[in-house]
């Protein structure tokens, strides 16, 4: 059994004006791992953050941060978990360093203390040089660094993060990810993020859950998710250069359960199992020239579409 | 660790510092202490000169110094009661919506303090600030009398000196507070300086107008009671509030405020002062509407501003 630092039952986010915002949302994060919350804009990630650090109040259900009830003790909460906001603002007229040493004098430390964290930060986001700039010459992608930044001083339990890669060019999204994988595995912080750059993302989380209008749909690993949505049959795709039948080759090799011709030289394999290795060497030795093989994978965009139509199937 | 476990206040001073040393800096507030500091100083010279032929004739030649006017240079007080809302607006007129555009009000509140400690500290700094510069002027008030005059100032006039500082200052709060409950319920910051601007000359331009209007109309060709109503609606705008009770307050001669009945004067001495006391008695009134009011104001703001979604 895992030690569970988060844990949400039932979460529902009810408007005086009837919407829905939050529908009886349950998962857990677990110690020093980083659970993606995945879903377009307005599938109630943003909310339900707001709901965890007591920053809005939960229509029903509970949560426990760390064993603390973030609406009856929001500050021993906030004490431990560190929020980067969905496209985070800092005061233009002041600097970087003017910034977070503002945010950073409501942890109670000494001034040396503040002053070293700071500084340890600001050198592992490669922000040292710009620590004196004001904010108004930042460019968007430097601000969400600092908010990293800020992020780390806190040294939090927990680290959630709105959005972090939105609007950032490939090359930093790459970087950004490295830093939050650096997050748990140097840091030793349980991580939450929300975006709906699901391909982005998924290669760091170690579980996912997919929202959908307010309702978490499903979560688990990447790998479960695809087993659930398309069963545990792999899918292979192959193109030969010649047209050959080659149904009489493969019959002999054990885990095919279905062999179709999709065009001249175009095959795709349904199996119970990986045969890659198995299949090409049946092919070579009968003379017969591949082009390539290839073992299709799900990435969480298509679980997510399959997931969505359901859902929306069973609503209509 | 047992120690500030979370007390209803942690992390005020962190706010009250860092409003402070922005209102402090700022270049509105700069540009506005200049522009006071020019304008009381012209004033402020001018009587001086006026005053200086009556030299041992008054007894309270330092606060003539804050009624006197002459043409066309107008008193320190009227200048002071156009001035200082005008800073008070200042102060306050983006200080919630200003977090909403630059997008840091998630980011300060997710940190371990409550969410009215920002409120909080915004008008525990705005009211540093405004007393700071407010009292630096008074400063130089006294000590410029002091060098042209010549005269060294007696305690009863430094303390009615004093209680004028006060009331300047409520006046202030009261319009910073005004600027702050609009920048809660606009969102932005354009609009909310605006209609604080807006209201500011309302009360300083229309609203006597339409108190005499009205008090025709509710009085009709009953004199007394045309008169009564005028200035009991009058009343409603600081600004009648603030030149009424700094009146009082620095000529001493000034027995009453609003309407007095010839009979009513009978057996008064007219032309004497009255005691210290007995004139801060007469402005009482007049400074406990400006509590309420300040407390009246700031509430509905509060309270508008905890119900506040903070997402932007």
């Amino acid at each position: 059994m895992k030690d569970e630092v988060l844990k949400v039952q039932d979460l529902t986010k009810i408007y005086p004006n009837g919407k829905v915002a939050v529908n009886k949302v349950s998962f857990t994060l677990n110690k020093g791992e980083i659970f993606g919350m995945l879903g377009p804009n307005g599938s109630g990630k943003t909310t339900t953050i707001l709901m965890l650090l007591g920053l809005l109040d939960a229509t029903k259900g509970s949560v426990s941060v760390l064993g603390y009830n973030p609406l009856r003790t929001p500050l021993e909460v906030k004490k431990r978990v560190s929020y980067l906001p969905d496209s985070v603002g800092f005061y233009s007229n002041l600097t970087a360093y003017e910034n977070v040493d503002y945010t950073t004098r409501f942890l109670n430390l000494d001034g040396k203390e503040r002053r070293a964290r700071i500084d340890k930060a600001f050198k592992k986001i490669r922000l040292y040089n710009n620590r004196d700039d004001k904010i108004k010459t930042f460019s968007h992608g430097m601000k969400q660094r600092l908010g990293l930044a800020e992020v780390l001083i806190k040294e939090p339990d927990i680290a959630i993060l709105d959005e972090p890669t939105q609007g950032l060019d490939p090359e930093s999204v790459a970087e950004f990810l490295d830093i939050i994988r650096s997050f748990r595995d140097d840091e030793n912080m349980s991580v939450l993020i929300s975006s709906h750059q699901l391909n982005q993302v998924q290669s760091v989380c170690n579980r996912v859950g997919l929202f959908s209008q307010g309702s978490l749909i499903t979560y688990g690993t990447v790998k479960e998710l695809s087993e659930e949505q398309f069963g545990t049959n792999r899918i292979i795709n192959l193109t030969l250069e010649e047209d050959a039948d080659i149904s009489e080759i493969t019959h002999s090799i054990e885990g095919i359960n279905q062999t179709r011709k999709i065009a001249p030289g175009q095959w795709i394999f349904t199996c119970t199992k990986d045969i890659r290795s198995k299949l090409v060497k049946a092919l070579v030795d009968n003379r017969l020239n591949i082009n390539s093989v290839n073992l299709q994978l799900h990435s969480l965009e298509d679980i997510y579409r399959s997931f969505f139509e359901e859902v929306k199937n069973v609503t209509e | 660790m047992s120690q500030n476990k979370g007390h209803a206040l942690t992390g005020l001073n962190v706010v009250f510092v860092k409003e402070f040393h922005d209102f402090t800096q700022s270049v509105r507030m700069v540009v506005l202490t200049i522009l006071i500091l020019l304008t009381a100083g012209t004033s402020i010279y001018v009587a001086t000169q006026t005053v200086k032929s009556c030299v041992g004739e008054d007894n309270f030649l330092l606060l003539s110094l804050f009624t006197l006017s002459k043409s066309p240079v107008p008193s320190f007080l009227t200048l002071m009661s156009f001035l200082v809302p005008l800073t008070g607006i200042a102060l306050g007129f983006d200080a919630v919506n200003s977090e909403f555009q630059n997008r840091t009000l998630p980011r300060v509140l997710s940190q371990p303090i409550y969410k009215d400690v920002l409120l909080f500290g915004k008008a525990l700094g705005s009211l540093a600030s405004m007393a700071l510069v407010l009292l630096s002027l008074w400063l130089f008030v006294i000590g410029f009398a002091m060098l042209f005059l010549g005269v060294p100032p007696t305690g009863e006039q430094i303390s009615r000196a004093m209680v004028y500082y006060l009331i300047t200052l409520l006046y202030g709060v009261l319009w910073f507070v005004i600027a702050l409950f609009f920048s809660i319920i606009c969102t932005q910051s354009s609009t909310s300086a605006l209609v604080s601007i807006a209201c500011w000359l309302f009360f300083m331009i229309f609203w006597p107008t339409i108190c005499q209007l009205l008090s025709y109309a509710i009085g009709g060709t009953n004199s007394i009671v045309v008169a009564k109503t005028n200035s009991a609606l009058a009343r409603i705008s600081p600004y009648v509030l603030y030149s009424e009770a700094s009146i009082a307050i620095l000529n001493p001669t000034t027995r009453s405020l609003g309407v007095v009945l010839f009979y009513q004067m009978d057996g008064a001495l007219g032309g004497s002062p009255l005691p210290f006391g007995q004139s801060f008695l007469l402005i009482w009134p007049q400074l406990t509407s400006f509590f309420a009011a300040i407390i009246l104001i700031f509430t509905f703001g509060y309270m508008k501003f905890q119900r506040m979604e903070i997402r932007v």
